[in-house]
């Protein structure tokens, strides 16, 4: 009866998982679907945790190290979440993908100990006495492909998300040598190579029944199988697989972490699935191919919407080849500065302006003095929208997230297509830590890395005011020729700071 | 080889279901605004936190004196849970921002 009940509850849980996704892809649904998803994945703990029985139909124990497990998790869990910063949340997410390719790893390992442990068709150790004839292969074949896959993917998802969260809070620089892509590529062969030995080594073996009753005392394999070195080879793919990982996301620059993580995750989403078909569970089969897929396709959205590909992203990296890759910076001339209040006088008297903010906006939390300086020239009469570039700050969608945090009605945020249009008709634009996204090389340049990158258009509008701390380069480390052109002019300081004096003087006009 | 084949011949349901979910992920998805790209990645991080349900059962069926599968199995469901509980709060996070706008 349990069995039929477990059935169906993974049954409804697949259904949240897939309803779950449907419904996170629409503005007006989100929120319920992620919760809804949430719902099914405690039905199928739960579940899982009082009605699974294994092949011999016994119940799953160590219930005591179960909750601790599950108490642990999802107090950190729900803690961590909840305390980490808006502009912090990228790097949060690539720390629990992380978590999740662990998860499958250390599956993997535990099951391989299992396999090497048990012929297939007993779930224990048979009594010695009972030994009689065993027929067919003492080791499923499929299965062990299986761990191996799940052991690869989930380590590989792992150690790159760990370099991911480093990349993205700072800890971690980019990292590039010679040839690292040759490299990497024949790391990844050799770790293939392993892993297509250890199965022809651990299943390849013929059986020889009668010397079975030996091996399982003296830990030889029927047909020779030496136990200690099948677990020497598995864990050197395991090694390696981390290795490999690490090696993976070092050279990608951090401006292109969002797409990694994108990929990291639906890397997990695979390894998960590896778990389904070992515990023939669908369950985990559909939310793990599920995410897999629509992963990818998330991540060449991504891509897209930066327009480049995907091999561009992994292997052309920005900044892998330093300053050479645009060819070198250039000396392009003076630029021109502007004080607060000039800039408050020129908003003041604007009909129309357009905020164009960037990952700067993000780092000095400036986004409750934007939405302030929004309502002020609101009031006087004065027309502000909001122009958001698709991959502006460090996740596609970041300035979304953080403009409706402070209450940004989400009619005044213009996407790249509408803000392009209403750019002739604007008096001033005023790029809060925005730098790549409009970059005008991306569209001159064919010698620039971000050469074909859609950008905002902003020198089509009158007056162009660019707040940023510094003349330094943007993330991409290329120079932006913007600042140098004559309807430019410079507004340095931090975002936050300078909206607040902006702000003040406003007033006082 | 042979023995890949069996394999396949007995999870041929399963298979059909990678098949299958391939194609509905992909569907699912695929009208989703750049807006959303964040929180959708957030909330498929999320989902496939379900690989927890595999780290529960390594952990229910580790014998009590395999304190090597007991110690990963621990580590696996602690890390799971993570996946899981981080995941769907850090989306609802993001997502609570987008509610007011309406």
């Amino acid at each position: 009866m349990g069995g039929e009940i477990l059935t169906i509850v993974y049954l409804l849980a697949s259904v949240t998982f897939i309803l779950g996704l449907k419904m996170l892809s629409d503005p007006a649904t989100a929120r319920r679907g992620n919760w809804i998803a949430a719902g099914g994945m405690l039905l199928a703990i739960a579940g899982t945790i009082f009605l699974y029985r294994d092949e011999d139909g016994r119940r799953l124990g160590n219930h005591v190290w179960i909750f601790g497990g599950l108490l642990i998790g999802g107090v950190v869990g729900v803690l961590a979440a909840r305390k980490v910063k808006m502009t912090a949340m990228p790097e949060m997410v690539s720390l629990f993908n992380g978590m999740g390719g662990a998860c499958a790893a250390l599956i993997s390992i535990v099951e391989f100990g299992r396999l090497l442990r048990v012929p297939v068709g007993w779930t224990e150790y048979p009594p010695l006495s009972s030994l009689g004839n065993v027929d067919g292969p003492l080791i499923d074949a499929g299965e062990l492909l299986v761990i191996l896959a799940g052991l690869l993917i989930g380590s590989v998802s792992f150690a790159g998300s760990v370099i991911a969260w480093g990349k993205l809070n700072g800890r971690i620089k980019d990292y590039a040598f010679k040839r690292q892509h040759l490299i990497n590529l024949s790391l990844l062969a050799l770790i293939l190579v392993i892993a297509g030995y250890v199965h022809h080594y651990v299943t390849g073996t013929p059986v020889k029944v009668d010397s079975l009753k030996d091996a399982l005392e003296g830990g030889i394999r029927p047909g020779g199988t030496n136990l200690a070195r099948a677990r020497l080879l598995f864990y050197t793919v395991f090694g390696l697989a981390l290795v490999y990982g690490i090696l993976f996301v070092l050279p990608i620059g951090g401006a292109d972490m969002p797409v990694v993580i994108s990929l990291l995750n639906s890397f997990t989403g695979v390894a998960a699935a590896c778990g389904g078909f070992l515990y023939d569970n669908k369950a985990m089969l559909t939310g793990g191919i599920l995410v897999g897929a629509a992963g990818t396709l998330l991540t060449i959205m991504m891509c897209r919407a930066m327009n480049r590909s995907l091999r561009n992203v992994l292997i052309g990296s920005f900044g892998s080849t330093g300053g050479g890759a645009g060819g070198g910076p250039k000396e392009q001339g003076t630029h021109r500065e502007i004080s607060v209040s000039d800039t408050a006088m020129l908003m003041n008297y604007a009909h129309k302006v357009m905020i164009v903010p960037g990952y700067g906006l993000a780092v000095a939390q400036a986004q409750h003095a934007c939405h302030e300086l929004e309502k002020l020239l609101v009031e006087k009469g004065v027309e502000v929208k909001y122009a958001i570039h698709p991959v502006a700050g460090r996740m596609p969608g970041h300035m979304n997230v953080l403009l409706a945090e402070a209450d940004v009605s989400y009619d005044n945020l213009l996407e790249l297509e509408q803000a392009n249009a209403e750019f002739p008709t604007t008096d001033v634009v005023i790029i809060l830590g925005a730098n790549d996204v409009v970059n005008p090389a991306a569209r001159t340049d064919p010698s620039s890395p971000i050469y074909g990158m859609p950008i905002l258009d902003v020198e089509l509008a009158k007056t162009c005011i660019v707040n940023k701390r510094s003349m330094k380069p943007g993330y991409a480390g290329i120079e932006n020729e913007l600042f140098f052109r004559p309807k430019t002019a410079m507004l340095f300081g931090d975002a936050k700071k300078v909206l607040q004096e902006l702000i003040v003087a406003i007033k006082d006009l | 080889m042979s023995h890949i084949l069996d394999w396949v011949i007995v999870h041929e349901q399963m298979i059909y279901i990678v098949v299958l979910m391939v194609f509905l992920g992909i569907e699912v998805i695929g009208r989703v605004p750049a807006v959303l790209h964040t929180p959708l990645m957030s909330g498929a991080n999320a989902i496939h936190g379900v690989v927890i349900i595999g780290a529960i059962i390594v952990m229910g069926r580790a014998e009590d004196d395999n304190y090597i599968a007991l110690g990963l199995g621990f580590l696996a469901v602690v890390l799971g849970t993570l996946n899981v509980v981080g995941g769907f709060v850090v989306t609802d996070r993001m997502l609570e921002m987008f509610k007011k706008r309406k």
